[in-house]
């Protein structure tokens, strides 16, 4: 399995990894409803918390090129509705604020991805009182996405090398009943896991 | 001022609906084994069009939005865990992770960009309202967690969007049509027409909690999320009814089951669904809806035009006169071209139903017959 690339750094050893995970879930959450809620009048507040930020990201041994790669990544598409900002009274200054505000909560997001593994989060979740069918599923959803993309892959390089010639109509065609297959398969590999499960004794 | 405002709303169409040029050119292909799937890089790209981010959506809105994705989630997991067999919960989990392996895969579309399933409308007809709104909230959360796409903060209200607004529109949709289109070919419009509404729905609630926050004028917010969300549904239709065609050729059954499984989902939450998009529109999209008066800038007046330039050579569009003549606000022409567009999808639908599914003699062992090609 390669896909690790999803919170590849998520299991590094560092201060702010071995912090508990609710600090950490309850730290985002500050920092986003903060740098939400406050004015971008007064921007020292915001200068505060970039500086924060950066030195909490110091601290996780997080190589910085991975930092601002996700940032400059996901970065195009707040700007492709910030856009939209402009289009009324005092239209920059909106934009702008939106701009210093979605980065900094963008910056913040991906910290508490890449020094949290995905199960730590989900067992603060169950214990903040997230119903339990929710986790459960979103524990397979985290579970099995490895699993379906490998799937995806198998299924892909099959039709490639089966493909000689092909044009886009063609093309629609053959990912459409791929993505057909990958459902059921799906289906398929739900009904052995619970299977599976039953014969663990869940339930 | 022309050039410029199409510029940025070329990109605006190229960052919101599609990926960008140049990232597809570095997979070289749709969907590269090598490349597409593998890359870190690329995974966040691929990312549905109504994502809103952090630092969009003010508190007041984020609080709103958040409280109803909690009731409107909260119903679906309580109708789920009275009436779903303890054998489908791996199933949602299965195609709640489908559904993230699904929108990654990317369908070329014209000059370098590529559109990809969305999924509301697929999952709800699939397995229902409540299993749907728990499929794809699942999916923006773990979405929101690890790829930081989508706002942690904003998640209420993509969850309100996506996860609620466009599986309960979509699936009511397709309930309605099903009452009037009988067989398989039926079934496929009713897909096709419902992903396309759902989509278009969703961009219009999205663009409401937008301007409710101050973020963007609702002036502009609206024809731009609407009319480029008209062109995506195109895309979102075309390819829900591809696949399902696909799934019904390999396992009819499953395609026949769905009518049976989907049926008896009438009790609270029914009630819950529906108080909820009542109150979302009362709330997002009707104190806007009004007639604008005179004051309509020419910023507006531009965007609405431009909107047209943007969309023509990007796909051929059913919304060629997209501004028609003698209709002044871009608010009033996209609800006009959002008419005449729903006729032509819907027309589109049957259209493609038919190549499609070709008609045949019927079964006369099969009492519904299952989608045969």
């Amino acid at each position: 399995m390669r896909h690790d690339f999803l919170d590849r750094y998520s299991r590094l050893d560092s201060p702010i990894h071995r912090l508990p995970t609710t600090v950490k879930l309850f730290g985002t959450l500050c920092v986003v409803a903060s740098s939400v809620s406050v004015s971008f009048a007064h921007f020292w507040f915001f200068i505060i918390v970039a500086g924060l930020l950066l030195i909490l990201s110091a601290l996780t041994s997080i190589p910085w090129k991975f930092i601002f790669g996700r940032l400059i990544l996901l970065e195009p598409f707040a700007l492709g509705i910030a856009v939209m900002a402009l289009f009324q009274e005092n239209g920059a200054m909106v934009f702008l604020s939106i701009l210093v505000k979605s980065s900094l909560c963008l910056f913040t997001v991906i910290l508490l991805s890449n020094t949290t593994p995905f199960s730590k989060l989900l067992q603060t979740m169950k214990r903040l009182g997230v119903p339990r069918l929710l986790v459960t599923i979103l524990a397979l959803l985290y579970r099995y996405l490895f699993v379906l993309i490998d799937e995806a892959e198998r299924l892909n390089r099959a039709r490639a090398s089966r493909t000689f010639s092909s044009n886009r109509r063609k093309k629609w065609h053959m990912l459409a009943s791929l993505i057909g297959q990958l459902f059921v398969r799906s289906t398929e590999r739900a009904e052995r896991i619970y299977a599976a499960m039953t014969a663990r004794g869940w339930k | 001022m022309g050039i410029a405002t199409l510029c940025l709303l070329r990109y605006i169409s190229n960052a919101v609906t599609f990926r960008s040029s140049h990232l597809t050119k570095v997979t070289g292909q749709s969907f590269a084994p090598s490349g597409g799937f593998t890359d870190g890089s690329n995974q966040a790209i691929t990312r549905n069009s109504m994502h809103i981010p952090d630092g969009f959506l003010d508190v007041k809105t984020a609080v709103a939005t958040g409280l109803f994705s909690a009731t409107g989630l909260g119903a679906a997991l309580r109708h789920a865990g009275r009436h779903l067999q303890s054998r489908k919960i791996p199933l949602i989990g299965l195609t709640a992770a489908f559904i993230f392996v699904a929108q990654m895969l990317n369908f070329p579309v014209a000059s370098g960009t590529s559109g990809h399933l969305l999924g509301s409308t697929f999952a709800a007809v699939l397995l229902g309202p409540s299993a749907a709104i728990i499929v794809m909230s699942s999916v923006l959360i773990v979405q929101s967690f690890i790829f930081a796409d989508g706002g942690i903060l904003a998640l209420g209200a993509n969850i309100f969007n996506m996860a609620i607004v466009a599986p309960l529109v979509g699936y009511g949709t397709y309930k309605a049509l099903r009452l009037l289109l009988q067989g398989s070919q039926g079934q496929l419009v009713a897909v096709g027409f419902a992903s396309w509404l759902s989509t278009v729905v969703a961009a219009v609630f999205c663009a409401g909690e937008l301007a409710w926050s101050g973020t963007a004028a609702w002036k502009a917010a609206f024809p731009a999320m609407a009319g480029v969300h008209m062109l995506t549904g195109l895309g979102e239709a075309a390819i829900t009814m591809l696949v399902i065609a696909a799934i019904g050729r390999t396992r009819p059954e499953l395609m026949n089951d769905i009518d049976d499984s989907t049926a008896s989902s009438r009790d609270s939450a029914t009630f819950v669904y529906g108080a909820l998009i009542v109150i979302g529109l009362f709330l997002l999209v009707a104190p806007h809806a009004s007639p604008l008066p005179d004051g309509l800038e020419k910023v507006a007046a531009s965007l609405g035009f431009e909107q047209k330039a943007v969309s023509d050579p990007a796909i051929s569009s059913p919304l060629k006169g997209y501004q028609i003549p003698g209709i002044q606000s871009a608010s009033t022409a996209t609800i006009a071209a959002g008419a005449v567009g729903a006729i032509a999808v819907f027309a589109l639908s049957f259209l493609f139903a038919r190549v499609l599914i070709p008609r045949r003699k019927k079964d006369a062992h099969s009492p519904t017959p299952p989608i045969q090609s």
